[in-house]
């Protein structure tokens, strides 16, 4: 981290060395200045362009004009950031930065500046601020075009930011940000359905790409044992013999290709022409599908050389060469044209790469420059005729050099050098790729084929191109234009012309004007020394030059006999990747729909039967699948008294779901189990749970019968034989493999802690019963949280019940209309003397009940019981105004007593529910044990009873609703 | 005020909620509970400090010591988990004081005893105790689910309810066999026992197996996983976000029973069936991505897709893949709970359309540039936090996986699925967004309260931030992983002091 050398120019290693400086480290105690100074530099170039890309926005009130400038300021600001930093790249020196960010899992802040690197951001920023120019003029006056700017400063940033990423999941971040905001700017007009469309249809393939990417960045991190570029460049050999060099360089390639457009993934890119033409011109020329291009010239001394790399890339690359030229040929908009010759001219690129020689690859690069250069002026120039015509489509924009001559010489020198016209740029690098298909070493028995495949694509590219000057700015007059054309306003046209003029420097003056340039990129590229070329306009009469000559013959002849070549088209059955898409997603979510509506369809009954039938399989995996599996059963005797409950018990289960049906026997027959489990309990000697069992039941079971009142007076259809069969054969396997595991657990040796509490009952909690100690004391916590799911209940009844009507049945399920007389005299009678009888019982109960059977749960259930018979012996009308109001208060100071007694232990330094205990003695009734714990079991009590009474007040509200709504009808 | 540490995360909502339920005005409401909520952010960070100096503190509730009586545990987990709770708490709680609190009745106090519930949940060191809190967590949903009335959410209401009683009984069916079995029901007792010989082990296996039948229903597996999108689309804004911890929690529960417990003694108990049903689950959730017809249904089923990721991590057993998956947690849980609070100001702004995909008036800007965070941070896209969580949970995935073809289906999964969301928000987003069509006869959109609003820009902004903040983030989950992944530190720092009081004792 500390090697921070300034680059010596000299040696095999030129392009190896990279220096480094660790921002975040104040110790680094070793670096000079200078090499602080120009990492600062380098972090402060993508630093300042996302710092500031929302600049525009906040500028827009002040007019177009301001946000113009405010994003050409951006820009030129981080112009200015490179140039120093220039020098040392063109010497073949890499500048690297480093600032930790999640260095655990190899997400660093590192970036880094080399040849490369800079070509690009030159081509990012320079084109970038003529199209800043170019959109001030193109956008309506109506645009405020704040937000057009900051999106585009957004995307640049994040181009700038996959150029001189030095970590490669840095690069991704930066890949997937130019997704998204490239996805911003074709959607630019959102209320165009063209404009969503095409930029989904971006985002879906440059989005999906940068998937694919993300795990081959993962796994080749994984081989090269680091994401830095500077190891994973050094390590070329190591990654191609690794096991997954190949997964992980078709992920790579197919985010690079995605990207670039390459075939199968092109058919994004002519649908994003919808995005208003500046774009076009910045990201679907010059920048963002040159960020594949870019990733395979990064990666390439990683991953290239090898037969799967040819085959791949070269394949990829012809493939979508030759295809994309036939295909622009037919576009009959200007923009469609230029699409498909962008993608074409990707493929080239493409294609350069893949043949996998050191010049091949001085060549991509090359192409890359002019490309960019004459591709970005060409856009703009449609641009400006479709400004000027107000269509695109080149069957009614003719004969324009008449109406702009100036515009259309431009545009025709542009279309010249994407012919391949001697004198201009694209000559010079289609010339060196002509000369590398013939020399290329290893078709050797079809040295021919290469050659001939360059030649009929530079055929198709001066056809297409032949189309586009003569279709556009001759053939004749214009057709029906929407709008009167002339030339454009003088600064629209500026950046055209300054591209141009480009196109001609550096096609007549190669070595002059881009060599330098050229040579740091391709240096940086190869990561080795570069290959014997030079660049000039003039190599002799030699074979490239009999290609180019033949290529610009048939190109010519092609555009001739275009008639028939239209008329053959029209017969192909037309292609629309917009509708296609749309269709595709349409079908996917159709099929998700299709696909859950069978999965799911709405049933608690599937799901239940869902949710026992993965228990069974699961438990009884888990149980079969273990080391032991042997089976127990216990040989205890039965005598016939448990026989015989057991028997009744069985014979209220089975009654129970038999008769679901007949609401009030099912509901009778549950009581029945209930009490057979309360005689079990006092069986097995268990007074508090038979006490509470009791209690437990009668209350729930009045309630129940309150609420089937509400029910529908008709009950659910049968279910189906085959239903009935499926959930008699998981009641079985459930039941029945519980009841054998159960079985077999009492057959085990048993030893739990029961006998501490049993022992520390008394000495610990002051309390002779165990199981109220262990209510209140040694799990009071759990009481507390089971109190509080109670007090909810009252909450939640209260909340639910408040204001609900129902419609009350006046008839039973067979039609007879209920009893007019609601409470039968006798049991009224009855029940008010007892009142007092059973609250006495409950105190009496509450009070003893840390000694013996008793308890503040036992005793709120029988003191709700009891309150609960007065209203059905009295009827709501009586009981309702007798019954303590703010239920909810009761709720929350019985709480308020069990944790405030808990909380006073506090005081002691002892943890929350710490209980104490003591003898106290009253006068008349003598020694008394208390303990702390009996007001916890207070709170409780208050809490049981409190929402009895609130469920009760709460349904008791209900059927005086429904009897005022019934008196009304 | 130290030692009481650990219980107040319970303590302070279940005292806001009496203090709640003492009157019924609902502005005295709203204070007590922001300003409790407030608190509890504040306690549980402090907590999550002391918790970091990675001692285990043990609190033992009544003053009885472990196995005997119930003790809270705090490690770095814990503590973490009951802060999310409380950022997300607060943020929820500050959108429902604008108006949807009001609706109903009793929602402060419910509110209050979810967090009791879910700190709980977090805390406590005792099965039966866990037991407790999910019943108190369930009656408590269940009630905010219902508030604010209709047909729809109480038809989700009912199968939640069945489902999730079914889910209580299996518990205590699980806590009755293993207390059966191995005699307690303290955490750190079962580890130490669980090892010995002397109990029988198919039943022991049987009954963790149910244990976790029990959790993964909470974290809705497939097949277990029906009940979960309808209930969250039918719970309102503020209620569904607080709910998106809720599948957390029995994730957590199953990462903390496997490293303490299965993995030293039943190592093969989550062996390939949960994580081929998990990666089902996200193929699942990924349909319903694509099926959804309203923001809310995608965001319940976007929690679904989060919850299903994270079951992958636990068969893994592996502290580096859980330190991923605490990180995904976190960050996946408040990016599920912005989305269903943008649906709600998404919802009041587009009138008659509400938040259903189809056009309609448009929303305000800043709703559309929040929606594009949170879209770019639910899909996985960089640069947001959500691509940190996926980054990681790859690259550990990888790291430790048995064999090639489980990490590679792991990877087609869950990669497939990023596109998936990708495709389905760009394809809504541009539905909600931008397909202006102003409806007739409807008023303009209504302005959006600033409780909302800030709720809803807070949760957003999550996403940057913990992709900014991931390494201090990331880092506490990797101590928080080793942590658990030390189950002999667990166990002696739960029965140490029972054994120093016994040794103390006997030499008395």
């Amino acid at each position: 981290m500390t090697d921070c050398r300034r680059p010596t120019a000299s040696g095999k290693d030129r392009y190896n060395r990279a220096s480094g400086a660790l921002l975040d480290d104040p110790d680094n105690a070793f670096l000079d200045e200078a090499c602080v100074n120009s990492s600062l530099l380098l972090a402060a170039i993508p630093a300042t362009a996302f710092a500031t890309f929302s600049l525009p926005l906040l500028v827009q009130r002040c007019g177009r004009a301001a946000a113009t400038l405010a994003a050409a300021t951006v820009m030129a600001t981080c112009l200015a950031l490179l140039l120093p930093l220039a020098p040392a790249a063109f010497a073949g020196h890499s500048e690297v930065a480093r600032l930790a960010w999640l260095p655990g899992y190899g997400l660093d802040l590192s970036l880094r500046l080399d040849g490369l690197g800079l070509l690009f951001c030159l081509l990012i920023l320079g084109i970038g601020l003529l199209v800043v120019l170019y959109a001030f003029y193109y956008l309506p006056t109506s645009d405020r075009l704040g937000r057009f700017y900051s999106i585009l400063l957004l995307f640049m940033a994040a181009m700038l930011g996959i150029v001189l990423s030095e970590n490669l999941l840095l690069l991704l971040i930066f890949w997937e940000l130019t997704s998204v905001s490239s996805f911003l700017l074709v959607a630019y007009r959102s209320d165009k359905y063209e404009s969503r469309i095409g930029a989904r249809m971006a985002l879906a393939v440059t989005g999906g790409g940068g998937l694919a990417l993300f795990a081959g960045i993962v796994l080749l991190g994984h081989i090269a044992g680091s994401f830095e570029l500077t190891v994973i460049l050094a390590a070329g050999e190591q990654i191609r013999a690794h096991a997954l060099y190949a997964p992980a360089l078709i992920l790579i390639l197919i985010g690079a290709f995605t990207k670039s457009a390459q075939f199968p993934f092109h058919f994004w890119l002519p649908s994003a022409m919808a995005a208003p033409t500046p774009v076009s011109a910045y990201l679907h020329s010059a920048t963002m599908v040159k960020a594949g291009v870019f990733l395979l010239a990064r990666l390439y001394p990683a991953l290239g050389s090898s037969d799967l790399w040819f085959w791949m890339v070269g394949g990829s690359g012809a493939m979508t060469l030759v295809y994309a030229a036939a295909t622009a040929l037919f576009r009959n908009d200007i923009k469609g044209l230029l699409a498909y010759s962008t993608i074409s001219h990707l493929g080239l690129i493409t294609l350069l790469f893949g043949l996998d020689t050191p010049l091949s690859v001085v060549a991509g690069i090359f192409h890359i420059i002019n490309h960019a250069i004459f591709k970005a002026s060409l856009f703009m120039a449609a641009g400006v005729i479709d400004h000027e015509c107000g269509t695109r489509d080149m069957r009614r924009v003719n004969g324009m050099f008449r109406v702009m001559p100036i515009t259309a010489t431009l545009a025709i020198i542009a279309a010249g050098s994407m012919a391949g016209v001697p004198l201009l740029n694209g000559f010079l690098s289609k010339e060196m790729f002509f000369a590398e298909t013939i020399s290329y070493p290893q078709f050797e028995p079809l040295g021919w084929a290469l050659p001939l495949f360059a030649t009929i694509a530079g055929m198709l590219a001066v056809a297409y191109s032949s189309r586009f000057i003569h279709d556009v700015f001759f053939n004749g007059e214009p057709i029906d234009l929407p709008r009167q054309p002339h030339e454009p306003p003088r600064w629209m046209r500026a950046p055209i012309e300054l591209l141009v003029l480009l196109c001609l420097l550096v096609g007549i003056f190669p070595g002059w004007t881009v060599g330098p340039l050229l040579a740091a990129a391709a240096g940086a590229t190869l990561q080795a020394p570069l290959p014997d070329f030079h660049l000039a306009l003039w190599h002799g009469f030699n074979k490239p030059l009999l290609m180019s000559t033949l290529a610009l013959a048939g190109g010519v002849l092609i555009y001739a006999l275009r008639r028939p070549l239209f008329a053959w088209q029209a017969h192909l059955p037309p292609l629309h990747p917009r509708t296609a898409f749309e269709r595709f997603y349409r079908a996917l979510a159709a099929g998700a729909r299709r696909t859950l509506a069978v999965l799911d369809n709405g049933s608690l009954q599937r799901y239940s039967a869902l949710l026992v039938s993965f228990i069974v399989l699961l438990g009884g995996w888990a149980f079969v699948s273990g080391p032991s599996a042997d089976v127990r059963l216990p040989g205890q005797p039965a005598d016939e008294a448990a026989v015989g409950a057991l028997l009744v018990l069985l014979l209220g289960a089975l009654g129970a779901t038999a008769l679901y049906r007949e609401r009030l026997l099912a509901v009778i027959l549950v009581s029945v189990v209930g009490l057979v489990v309360t005689l079990i309990f006092i069986r097995l000697s268990a007074p508090d749970l038979a006490l509470t069992q009791l209690a437990v039941e009668m209350g729930t079971i009045i309630l129940l019968l309150l609420v089937l009142y509400y029910l529908p007076p008709r009950s659910a259809p049968r279910s189906s034989a085959r239903r009935l069969s499926r959930d008699l054969l998981l009641a079985l396997l459930a039941g029945g493999g519980l009841g054998l595991v159960t079985l077999q657990m009492l057959a085990s040796p048993f030893e739990t802690m029961s006998g501490f509490y049993l022992q520390q009952s008394l000495p610990g909690g002051g309390g002779a019963n165990v199981v109220n100690v262990i209510l209140v004391d040694f799990r009071g916590f759990d009481t507390l949280g089971e109190i509080t799911v109670l007090a909810m209940v009252g909450l939640a009844a209260h909340a639910l019940l408040d204001r609900l009507v129902l419609l009350a049945p006046q008839h039973d399920a067979d039609g007879r209309p209920w009893a007019a007389e609601a409470h039968p005299l006798f049991l009224s009678m009855l029940m008010r003397p007892l009142l007092p009888l059973s609250l006495t019982v409950s105190v009496y109960l509450f009070l003893r009940g840390h000694n013996v059977p008793g308890g503040g749960f036992v005793a709120g259930l029988i003191t709700s019981v009891a309150l609960v018979m007065q209203y059905l012996a009295n009827g709501i009308a009586f009981a309702q105004p007798r019954m303590p109001r703010h239920a909810v208060r009761l709720l929350a100071l019985g709480l308020f007593l069990a944790a405030g007694i808990g909380l006073t232990s506090w005081l002691f330094g002892r943890p929350f529910l710490t209980s104490a205990h003591g003898h106290v003695q009253l006068p008349l009734i003598g020694d008394l044990e208390l303990a702390s714990a009996m007001v916890f079991d207070l709170g409780v009590y208050v809490v049981v009873v409190t929402v009895v009474l609130t469920v009760l007040a709460g349904l008791g509200s209900l059927s005086l609703r429904a009897r005022s709504q019934i008196e009304e009808v | 005020m130290n030692a009481h540490a650990p219980i107040l995360p319970i303590l302070i909502p279940f005292a806001a909620a009496l203090l709640q339920m003492a009157t019924d005005r609902l502005a005295f409401q709203r204070i007590v509970g922001l300003l409790t909520t407030a608190l509890l952010v504040v306690v549980t960070a402090w907590l999550v400090l002391l918790a970091d100096d990675g001692v285990l503190r043990v609190y033992a509730l009544g003053d009885w010591p472990a196995p005997f009586g119930i003790v809270l545990v705090v490690d770095r987990l814990a503590a973490g988990m009951t802060l999310l709770t409380a950022v997300l708490g607060f943020l929820a709680l500050l959108y429902a004081s604008a108006g949807f609190d009001a609706r109903g009745r009793h929602f402060h106090p419910l509110f209050q005893f979810q967090l009791v519930g879910l700190s709980g949940a977090f805390l406590t060191g005792d099965l039966f105790n866990l037991f407790v809190f999910f019943e108190v967590m369930l009656l408590a949903s269940y009630a905010l689910l219902a508030h604010g009335g209709g047909l729809a959410r109480t038809r989700a209401g009912i199968s939640y309810v069945v489902l999730n009683l079914v889910g209580s009984a299996l518990f205590l069916i699980a806590l009755g066999l293993l207390y059966g079995t191995l005699g307690t029901l303290n955490l750190a007792d079962l580890a130490s026992r669980l090892p010995l010989a002397g109990h029988d082990q198919a039943l022991a296996r049987l009954a963790f197996a149910l244990l976790i039948a029990v959790f993964v229903l909470k974290a809705g597996l497939l097949p277990l996983s029906f009940w979960l999108p309808p209930t969250y689309t039918a719970a309102g804004a503020p209620v569904a976000a607080l709910f998106a911890i809720m599948t957390k929690v029995g994730i957590v529960a199953i990462l903390r029973v496997q490293a303490i417990a299965l993995t030293p003694a039943i190592p093969d108990l989550l062996d390939r069936w949960l994580t081929t049903l998990a990666l089902a689950t996200v193929v699942f959730a990924a349909l319903g991505v694509l099926a959804a017809a309203r923001l809310r249904a995608l965001a319940a089923w976007l929690v679904l897709l989060s919850a299903a990721t994270l079951l992958i991590t636990p068969a893994q057993a592996s502290a580096p893949v859980d330190a991923a998956a605490l990180y995904y947690l976190v960050q996946s849980t408040l990016a599920g709970a912005a989305f269903f609070l943008l649906a709600g100001v998404i919802a009041d702004q587009r009138g008659g359309a509400s938040d259903y995909f189809k056009a309609g008036p448009q929303p305000a800007i800043w709703v559309k540039i929040a929606f594009l965070i949170l879209a770019t941070t639910v899909a996985g896209l960089p640069p947001f936090s959500g691509f940190v969580g996926k980054l990681m949970l790859l690259t550990t995935l990888r790291a430790v996986s048995s064999g090639t073809a489980i990490w590679v289906a792991i990877w087609v999964v869950l990669l497939a699925s990023s596109f998936i969301v990708m495709i389905a928000l760009a394809r809504d987003g541009c539905l909600l967004i931008w397909e202006h069509e102003a409806l007739a006869g409807q008023p303009p959109a209504e302005g959006i309260a600033w409780q909302r609003a800030t709720a809803t820009l807070l949760l957003v902004a999550a996403g940057p931030l913990l992709a900014l903040f991931a390494r201090p983030l990331a880092d506490y989950a990797e101590r928080a992983a080793n942590q658990l992944h030390t189950p002999g530190a667990y166990v002696a720092g739960v029965l140490a002091p029972t054994a120093a009081k016994n040794g103390g004792e006997e030499a008395r």
